[in-house]
């Protein structure tokens, strides 16, 4: 388990990258091997460093998107390409499978999910704030636990879904698992809802009523994640079952 | 303009000076006696700046500072009345 | 090292202090929420180390003699800017009829900052409490509606939204001061942290 190394100071350490999967046409999915690897728990992260040929570097931090096995040192990240990034654009352009980052991590002790609670859980994502989400989601199929989950994703249009042939498999064969997605700005065909930010009543119909004492992640840029937690509790979900990550409104 | 993270972000750069994961620490915040993990904190600077200041979500009194030179660590607490660690 | 990395950066110019790039846009660094003082309620108070108070209105600040500079800022997070204009008044002037013995400024500003300067490095043209940026309003997050510009100094000593000085005998660390950061300042002598 993830405690066994969290009992000592981290440092910086070399990550290569293996793979390189494009998830939807400004995001990858990066697979990097970290030798050693000791494990992670769902809804952590790692900073990433660059480093510059003058000395100059610049850190960033990104959730994981994989759930730990231990039959491998692998760890996926899912890096959204914003357009002036400092660091996002090197990511997702310029690293090629061979090339090595430092990687620092995993960290965060706070917006985890672990296997054994037994809560049921609402996941609510903000564009790729789906990430850590979705690592939580592999790490209940992992786990093959049947805590239910329900993840609600507010993303822009159909070509911003991240995982989107995954969450379409997971929610028919992961049982208890829903999948609801919700368009900002433009609808599949024949899709029901109109575009539009996420509402009361989307979270009324999709998630989880509070007297279920739901466990609740919501992950996102720094105002969808000030939005949906207001909506949560003015539901009557308690601030203390919701834990939020939010990524600021840039270089995430 | 929403220009902070949570105190999850934290995490890395104290991970360097502990070797427990204080963002899920409890802390009190001495402005507003507000209670919580310091992964609730309003981080401000974390991506660019002279250093990363963590803010009580209550009153935006300053819990926390962190400032990394090319050879030290500074950590300033001044804000937290205490911090409560599990076990 | 990140081969074909090289950030959001271009490369020095000779005119720039040591380890600073050039950057043509106008990064916002910030340490706190964004403070909305209103124009009405804004003032500007310089106290001294006997507590005597001095205090400016919104309009009489701007009713004083206000002067145009063009100047260079070094942000100690390693970017410089060229040839920036601003207005404001000499930090001269506020002192004009002020009576002090005081060697040390302490900078307040609107949301709990502060920063120290030494007194001298406020007079004589080199400092001003700036109101317009470019030929506009200087924008909230860029301090208005006045900062302190100090620009021989690294810019974090040019306190954004400042309300006042409290003139000490002795020096008194401010904000980033008391966690690492330079006492004086200069970006030449590349003073970034204490004991440079």
């Amino acid at each position: 388990m993830a405690r066994a190394a969290v009992s000592r100071r981290l440092t910086w350490r070399a990550a290569t990258l293996q793979e390189v999967r494009a998830e939807t046409g400004s995001a990858h999915t990066l697979v990097f091997e970290v030798p050693g690897w000791a494990g992670h728990l769902p809804g952590q992260h790692v900073d990433v460093r660059l480093t510059a040929e003058d000395g100059y570097s610049t850190e960033r931090s990104y959730s994981i998107a994989s759930a730990f096995s231990d039959r491998d040192d692998l760890v996926e990240l899912t890096v959204q390409r914003i357009p002036d990034g400092e660091v996002s654009p090197y990511l997702v352009d310029v690293l090629q499978p061979g090339m090595r980052v430092e990687l620092r991590g995993p960290v965060g002790g706070w917006f985890v999910w672990r296997p054994a609670d037994t809560a049921p859980v609402l996941l609510v994502a903000g564009g790729s704030g789906v990430v850590p989400l979705m690592a939580m989601i592999r790490a209940r199929a992992e786990a093959a636990v049947r805590v239910p989950f329900r993840l609600v994703y507010s993303t822009r249009t159909p070509e911003d879904v991240l995982y989107a042939d995954e969450l379409r498999r997971r929610a028919l064969e992961d049982r208890g698992l829903d999948v609801t997605v919700v368009y900002t700005r433009r609808v599949p065909d024949g899709h029901g809802r109109p575009p539009g930010r996420l509402t009361a009543a989307d979270l009324a119909e999709w998630g989880w009523p509070p007297d279920f004492e739901p466990s609740v992640f919501v992950c996102g840029p720094t105002g969808f994640v000030e939005a949906a937690a207001d909506l949560l509790t003015d539901a009557g979900h308690e601030p203390q079952r919701i834990k939020t990550e939010r990524f600021g409104g840039t270089d995430a | 303009m929403l220009d902070y993270v949570d105190g999850s972000s934290l995490a890395g750069p104290m991970r360097e000076l502990f070797a427990v994961d204080v963002t899920a620490v409890e802390g009190r915040c001495a402005g507003c006696g507000l209670a919580g993990p310091l992964a609730n904190l309003r981080v401000y600077g974390h991506d660019h700046g002279p250093g990363v200041v963590g803010r009580c979500p209550g009153c935006d009194e300053v819990i926390l500072r962190l400032v990394r030179t090319p050879t030290d660590a500074w950590l300033d607490l001044r804000g937290a009345v205490s911090l409560r660690f599990s076990m | 090292m990140s081969p074909g990395f090289s950030g959001r950066r271009q490369p020095a110019g000779p005119k720039l202090p040591p380890g600073q790039y050039l950057t043509q846009d106008f990064p916002v660094l910030s340490a706190g929420p964004t403070p909305r003082v209103p124009l009405d309620t804004w003032e500007f108070t310089v106290i001294t180390e006997t507590g005597e108070r001095h205090t400016w209105s919104w309009a009489e600040l701007t009713a004083l003699p206000a002067e145009d500079v063009t100047v260079d800022i070094h942000c100690v997070t390693k970017w410089s800017k060229l040839q920036t204009h601003w207005r404001g008044v000499p930090i001269a002037t506020l002192l004009d009829d002020v009576e002090t013995a005081a060697d040390f400024a302490l900078a307040h500003s609107y949301g709990g900052y502060t920063t120290n300067v030494p007194l001298d490095d406020l007079l004589d043209g080199q400092a001003w409490i700036a109101y317009e940026f470019e030929g506009e309003p200087l924008a909230p997050e860029h301090g208005g509606p006045a900062r302190l510009l100090v620009p021989h100094l690294y810019f974090w000593k040019s306190a954004k939204w400042v309300r006042g000085l409290q003139l000490l005998l002795e020096d008194e660390p401010g904000f980033w001061e008391t966690a690492g950061y330079h006492d004086y300042g200069d970006p030449w002598r590349e003073q970034r942290y204490q004991g440079d």
